[in-house]
């Protein structure tokens, strides 16, 4: 290499240096210019219609959840802009909306795949509010997700109604303004299952956690720990496993065997699935240990984990945020509807991911504008009903919904494909509640 | 030579253009956003470091996302520690993420073939599976790590005071996050297919594909090979964790998700789809993919129905059922479709079929006149695998 | 003692599966060449052989469900039990051994074609041409078997009979705190049998040395006026039967989803690896040796003493092996080093 081939490639360097000066001044120009016109982003205020983001996991392990997140979302926009039966809209009070789409304009959405990883969620997001303009964006099935858009929503200035998600998380440590969360979380279910469990299992047992090792999983472990260790429980041993370990085995043999005689599994998903099918394989629930019967809980349900691992759930005990046979009013008109338009009835995903959509709807209403602040501000200590959960409160001080929680068990005697869940109890709220200063965090300016 | 340099330099400019003028030329395919934009940039870059090991050295890394992940990891704890300024937090993705590929170079090097892929893939899954759990305290595991409001930010509070926001990532005020994001990674791929093109171009590049070729030969002639592909290797790291830095400088967040296998095979896939070896070609898949994954997903039954209502209604209703298999839920299912009938019909990636292409019409069209005319194909500079 | 004892099954039987894998991924690449990133789609689909057989054996008549009154629901009852009562409930309680049955000539069908049709044009192609291939293939069998079945696990129980678990403390007179699933030692024992079958067929058949000598030396055997590239298509049925039948039987353990290819995988190109690329007993051996070590690195006085070790165990070791031993446990120099 001589120097009279470095010497133009060096001149070339420059011009092409100055050419991309211009290059980046002009569009960031352009970008200026559309945030001043706008006094928030994606104002739909000239628009004939609202545009809504349907943010799921359509592959990849959670994909019947996501597509069944999605059914709920087209039922509910069916519903918003006054066609098929109205749904919970009936129910749900105190309520502004008027079945003419949100604030007189037509509801329409798009939808994108979060492949339940934050990466993959984040830029389906980010399509969704620079490409398509949403003004809200919704869904998810794990608290990695939930959590990572969030704060895009924060940073974007665009609220977000986080679909399913379990992890104390996503409103504590994690919790941000334009962020809101209807399903329950990990505290509330050991606060709803330690009496149950006291009351069925008495207060003398011996407690052997799996537990998946990440932040959800050990939220899980710490508050189930808590609850049961107050009731004079004792915990033997808390093992974590690894994510998607598809065989468990070797982490159950050691269960067998220590002394313990309540396995408490705390995984969600596939891996749920996989360890309760094989613990029962191992013949946990015919071993009788220290005079008292062998027993598995499960912490967290999902109808399609459930329908996953099959006779190996029945009896099982855990806690869920709905199920489609509660006898209230909401609940029977949603899941008529649902019904009617898929065949089956919807899961408690499809619950929260609909609840949350009404809610961000009639909260516009109420505010009279999408202006986000104002929307967050009618969100906020929000109270409400028919909603399938009984009254419920959106929380002003970390944006988490304090509801009435349900403890469950496999069906023992399921007499058809739905009827997998029966439910124990409905654990009223004020057992359940906690202060939102909890687990610290802070939600940020309402403002970006 | 003066003939290559010209033609280089016409690349060089080709690619700049074509790079910088993506926002316009994107939008009508449905692409012309800045996260999308960003991301073509991106992981343009990681696998054009990629191919410098692959396809030229000839050493296939199943595990090369790890340098990803580092370089990301690294890049937030520089705006967590020392400012949201990304020039910081670059060089430190870059810096770490090649100290990372030095000690697992090192190592893998030893071994040649799918004994190497597998030492790189063993090596990125143990960083996987640690970040995710034992490490959480340095990466926050599952939920990723993110930027907090109370983070020190060391030169930025001494600058310019606490913060009572949670602050954005700049370039000494140029926001990260729109188009003004996008220039800055588009500079920087140019930038990096420059570097590309000139290692491929310089003695040391071919070093590297003589390495390729035929490493025994070398061996034998008292050639010691191995200093010649650790730099390799060291090089396409520190391109990645370019790339990994960039991914959290237009979005603060790091997960560990980056690094797993999938990750990895990702990057591999957009280099042979695009073509090995080539120049463009790693560019050109990293850009196939991401496109599918962020537009082919978001079709749903609605948005086919607004496309194919020009169509009688039975037709539409079938039309959209067929599509709506390949899109949508299924858009994974485009993808593996389009590996299968590319390597099939157009082997050697899509640069390489473009020239191939490119030759059949060129002879035919040198049919029809009766002259000899230059093949299409040729100004693209197809070294490495196509030489060989 | 009995908990080291519990965990060398737990070795065995994982050991089993990963074995079963194995070897016909390394009879793929150490006879045609190959390789072949769609393994693992094809144990899927051996799983979902047995899901065919269940549902096969469990067509049914909807009856009207009078136990909901919320909406009508249906119930299903299978035609089998309708006939024949008992009897047709028996068979439907053994649906996946007797999945077997549909699983070796589907796989067979399965295995030909593919190499008939699609591997056959990649044996002198780049490797990088073939894992594109392959990979583009495994997605969309992937696809395919979620478009039909949906993403989510489908539970497959093994028969009542052996569902539950073994006393096998009893039988070896350590007591009663030894007990293991039955139906894992039937997988252990099956997927024993099979590698014996395939072993003994390489060993003391001929067309199972013509095989062999394949490895060592195609071109010689082709010089030799024997048709080589006939015997590869059955070699590569033989080897999408043993996956498909390891995916079958080991449904009982994992209900299987569309996904579950994927994760074995990786793992099974790191048994490749460590037992030798080409070697049949080298994956075999690396297989068991593998499961064991990961069983015992989960045990909790182990874990307590390296924290994560058990998640990174099976690379750990597969680095070690293969600086210590260049070419994996039982490797030959020249196969798939370039």
């Amino acid at each position: 290499m001589s120097d009279n081939i470095n010497d133009p490639s060096r001149r070339r360097a420059l011009k092409v240096g100055a050419a991309l000066g211009m290059g980046l001044a002009a569009p960031s120009l352009i970008y200026t210019r559309n945030a001043w016109a706008a006094n928030f982003r994606n104002d739909p205020t000239k628009a004939k219609t609202v545009m809504l983001g349907f943010n799921v996991p359509q592959t990849g392990p959670y994909a019947d959840e996501g597509l069944d997140e999605l059914r709920a979302y087209k039922l509910v926009v069916k519903h918003l802009n006054g066609e098929g039966d109205g749904g919970m809209m009936k129910t749900f009070k105190p309520s502004k909306l008027k079945g003419n789409g949100i604030l007189g304009k037509k509801v329409t959405y798009v939808t994108g795949d979060a492949q339940t990883k934050a990466d993959a969620a984040r830029a389906s997001a980010k399509r969704m509010i620079e490409k398509d303009g949403v003004i809200m964006f919704t869904g998810g099935s794990s608290s990695a997700v939930a959590v990572a858009a969030q704060s895009l929503a924060q940073e974007m200035g665009v609220v977000f109604m986080v679909g399913l998600s379990h992890s104390n998380d996503t409103t504590m440590k994690d919790r941000r303004r334009y962020g809101f969360r209807h399903f329950f979380n990990a505290y509330m279910s050991g606060q709803a299952l330690a009496p149950i469990l006291a009351a069925e299992l008495g207060t003398d047992r011996r407690a052997y956690h799996l537990t998946a090792d990440y932040t959800w999983g050990w939220t899980q472990e710490e508050s189930l720990k808590n609850a049961t260790e107050k009731l004079g429980w004792k915990t033997v041993a808390a093992v974590r496993t690894p994510l998607g370990a598809g065989d468990f085995s070797q982490y159950i043999t050691p269960a067998v065997n220590s002394g313990a005689d309540v396995l408490f599994l705390n995984h969600y998903g596939k891996d749920m699935v996989n360890s309760l099918t094989q613990a029962v394989q191992f013949g946990l629930r015919d071993k009788m240990v220290n005079g008292k019967r062998f027993e598995i809980v499960v912490p967290l349900y999902s109808e399609l984990m459930v329908q996953g691992a099959g006779a190996a759930a029945k009896g099982i005990l855990g806690t869920a945020n709905w199920h489609w046979n509660l006898p209230n009013e909401g609940t029977k008109a949603f899941t008529q509807s649902f019904v009617k338009e898929y065949g089956f009835p919807p899961s408690q995903a499809a619950q929260t991911c609909y609840a949350q959509t009404l809610l961000y709807a009639n909260a516009c209403e109420v505010a009279g504008t999408f202006y986000p602040p104002e929307v967050i501000k009618v969100l906020e200590g929000y109270k409400f009903d028919g909603l399938g959960n009984g009254p419920t409160e959106y929380r002003a001080g970390d944006h988490q919904c304090m509801k009435d929680c349900l403890v469950v068990r496999g069906a023992l005697h399921p007499t058809g494909k739905y009827d997998l869940l029966e439910v124990v109890k409905v654990v009223p709220r004020s057992q359940i509640e906690y202060p939102a200063s909890m687990g610290g965090g802070e939600l940020g300016p309402y403002i970006v | 030579m003066t003939h290559t340099v010209k033609r280089d330099r016409m690349l060089v400019g080709g690619f700049a253009l074509a790079v910088l003028t993506m926002p316009v030329w994107m939008t009508p395919l449905g692409a012309g956003y800045p996260d999308l934009l960003q991301r073509f940039a991106i992981y343009g870059i990681f696998a054009i470091g990629f191919n410098i090991l692959f396809g030229l050295t000839g050493y296939l890394s199943f595990g090369h996302a790890v340098f990803l992940g580092v370089g990301s990891y690294a890049a937030v704890w520089s705006f967590k520690l020392l400012s949201m300024n990304v020039l910081p937090a670059v060089l430190c993705a870059m810096g770490v993420s090649g100290l990372f590929a030095l000690a697992i170079g090192y190592i893998s090097l030893r071994r040649s073939g799918i004994y190497f892929s597998i030492l790189t893939l063993a090596f990125a899954q143990m960083a996987y599976n640690l970040a995710y759990s034992v490490l959480t305290p340095i990466t926050n595991g599952e939920t990723g790590l993110k930027i907090e409001r109370v983070d020190p930010r060391l030169i930025d509070t001494w600058l310019s005071g606490p913060s009572t926001l949670i602050p954005s990532t700049n370039f000494f005020g140029m926001p990260m996050s729109g188009y003004s994001g996008f220039f800055f990674c588009a500079v920087l791929l140019i930038a990096a297919f420059y570097v590309a093109l000139r290692i491929a171009r310089s003695p040391f590049g071919a070093m590297l594909r003589a390495i390729k070729s035929n490493q025994n030969r070398l061996n034998y002639a008292g050639v010691h090979t191995r200093p010649y592909a650790l730099t390799a290797f060291v090089i396409s790291g520190i391109f990645a964790g370019l790339a990994g830095g960039l991914l959290a400088a237009t979005d603060p967040l790091a997960g560990a998700e980056r690094m797993q296998w999938t990750a990895s095979g990702e990057v591999v896939l957009m280099t042979i789809l695009g073509g090995v070896g080539t120049q463009l070609g790693p560019f050109v898949g990293a850009v196939i993919i991401k496109y599918a994954e962020n537009i082919f997903s978001a079709f749903n039954p609605q948005t086919l129905h607004g496309i194919f209502a020009f169509l009688p209604d039975p037709i539409e209703d079938v039309v959209v059922t067929v599509t709506g298999l390949f899109v949508g839920n299924g858009w994974q299912l485009t993808l593996g479709t389009l590996f299968m009938l590319l390597v099939i019909f157009l082997p050697g990636g899509v640069i390489e079929g473009a020239r191939r292409l490119g030759v059949l019409i060129g002879r035919k069209t040198a049919a029809l006149r009766g002259r000899r005319s230059q093949p299409l194909g040729s100004a693209l500079p197809a070294s490495g695998a196509a030489s060989e | 003692m009995d908990a080291v004892l519990l965990q060398l099954l737990n070795g065995l039987d994982k050991g089993g599966a990963y074995a079963l894998i194995a070897l016909g991924l390394t009879l793929i690449f150490g006879t045609l060449g190959v390789v072949n990133f769609a393994h693992g789609a094809l144990f899927m689909l051996g799983a979902f052989c047995a899901v065919t057989t269940h549902k096969l054996l469990t067509i049914s008549k909807s009856v009207q469900d009078t136990s909901i009154t919320l909406f009508d629901v249906h119930k299903d009852v299978p035609y089998l039990q309708i006939w024949w009562g008992d009897i047709g409930a028996r068979i439907i309680d053994y649906a996946v051994p007797l999945s077997v049955l549909l699983a070796i000539p589907m796989m067979l069908l399965v295995g030909v074609a593919l190499e008939r049709g699609l591997i056959r044009h990649f044996y002198r192609r780049t490797h990088a041409d073939q894992i594109l291939v392959t990979f583009g293939l495994a997605i969309v069998l992937q696809e395919v078997v979620k478009a039909y079945f949906g993403a989510n696990p489908l539970p497959t129980p093994a028969p009542e009979i052996v569902s539950g678990s073994a006393n096998i403390g009893a039988w070896i007179g350590l007591g009663d705190a030894l007990s293991y699933p039955w139906w894992r030692l039937v997988y252990f024992l099956f997927s024993v049998a099979v590698i014996g079958m395939v072993l003994a067929f390489l060993r003391f058949t001929t067309f199972g040395m013509v095989v062999r000598a394949g490895m060592r030396d195609r071109e010689t055997v082709g010089l030799f006026g024997i048709d080589i590239e006939r015997r590869f298509t059955i070699v590569f049925g033989i080897a999408v039967v043993v996956a498909g039948l390891a995916g079958a039987m080991y449904t009982p353990i994992l209900p299987p989803d569309y996904h579950m290819g994927m994760e074995f995988l990786v793992l099974s190109f790191v048994v490749v690896v460590v037992g030798g690329m080409g070697s049949v007993g080298g994956a075999v051996l690396a297989g068991f040796l593998l499961g064991i070590l990961q069983s015992f690195a989960s045990m909790n006085e182990i874990k307590d003493l390296l924290p994560g070790i058990d998640q990174i165990i099976i690379y750990l070791v597969a680095i070690v092996i293969l600086l210590v031993r260049p070419r994996g446990l039982m490797g030959r120099a020249g196969v798939m080093e370039t």
